[in-house]
């Protein structure tokens, strides 16, 4: 079969770059930063969990389709996320305006 | 089906087939492709299957951030680091023995699958002490949950709810994955894994790394947000 190798390098690149990103996260969360805690801990988390969909599970090196359905779960889980919050987070504000 | 591979086999003339090939694919690598895309698939119903999960968790959270905040205290940074250390080195040597089935080097995919085996059990080793510690402190959801301020004990409850819903549903992953493992382990030291054929490793490979991704984003929701002052401790009244 004509599948791509991954150097070992490439791997363990990757595994430094996980644990330095977790060190900084854990870093972030001892630091005051408001509402910002949860935006950069989340920001750090979706890099990591890039790092891992991209280069553990092969999708940098795997067929369109496989790309596409791959950002296809993470885009539908957006959605559920946006909608359900605009419906819920605007309540109060319609409630205020009557 | 089977019978219907070795008719084939005993049949071939000048080409036989590679023994995990099966009759509706051209060839192995179309095998390959369709199994990857199937197991991608099957991670989407995973995605939304812990998404709703999270969906909960963020509603709550907007609701009652106080008492989310104030529960999350009560978790052990200090476990919860040591363990994301030890999915993450779980994943790294998933990946090494997919790529040892790549390279069909059969000691390298006894050695990666045990170690990934290991790594999977003292994660779960550490979710039991974390368990009982919460037992131990009445921060279990039910007739016995206790809670100061007494004022925020609901909304603390149902941060333990989810709390005991998510890392549960994704240990449950977890073992569920080291089960396949030592499937695995065992094919691979039946030697079943070369350059030609390894997609069962690839795909169990997916499954590890995508619980591993979950417990990305479990450890700072469920730990972080309190802050570092527990550090280590968490279980301070």
């Amino acid at each position: 079969m004509s599948a791509h190798i991954v150097p070992v390098r490439v791997y363990l690149i990757i595994f430094g770059a996980l644990l330095v990103l977790t060190v900084v996260t854990v870093a972030a969360a001892g630091v005051e930063l408001g509402w910002l805690n949860t935006p950069v801990a989340l920001g750090i988390a979706v890099s990591k969990a890039t790092l891992v969909v991209l280069f553990f599970m092969h999708v940098k090196y795997s067929t369109r389709l496989v790309k596409l359905t791959a950002f296809a779960g993470f885009f539908w889980l957006a959605i559920m996320i946006t909608l359900t919050l605009s419906d819920y987070l605007t309540r109060d504000i319609l409630a205020a305006g009557k | 089906m089977s019978d219907a591979v070795h008719v084939e086999h005993a049949g071939a003339v000048g080409h036989a087939h590679h023994p995990a090939l099966q009759h509706h694919f051209d060839d192995l690598e179309q095998q390959q492709r369709a199994a990857m895309l199937g197991m991608w698939v099957f991670l989407l119903t995973e995605v939304l299957f812990f998404g709703g999960l999270f969906m909960a968790y963020i509603l709550y959270r907007s609701w009652y951030p106080e008492a989310f905040h104030e529960a999350s205290r009560h978790l052990s940074v200090g476990w919860g680091f040591f363990n994301t250390l030890v999915l993450i080195a779980s994943s790294l040597t998933m990946a090494l023995a997919v790529r040892a089935g790549q390279t069909t080097n059969r000691r390298g995919q006894l050695l990666f699958l045990t170690l990934t085996i290991v790594l999977g059990a003292a994660f779960l080793g550490v979710k039991v002490i974390e368990y009982g510690d919460k037992f131990a402190h009445h921060l279990v959801p039910g007739p016995d949950f206790q809670f100061t301020p007494a004022e925020l004990a609901p909304a603390a409850e149902i941060y333990f709810s989810l709390y005991f819903a998510m890392t549960g549903l994704h240990a449950l992953h977890m073992i569920v994955g080291a089960g396949i493992m030592l499937v695995m382990l065992y094919m691979a030291w039946r030697g079943r894994f070369s350059t030609e054929w390894y997609t069962p490793l690839e795909v169990s490979g997916l499954y590890w790394h995508f619980v591993d991704i979950v417990w990305i984003f479990l450890f700072p929701l469920l730990y972080l947000i309190g802050g570092l002052s527990v550090f280590g401790g968490g279980t301070g009244h």
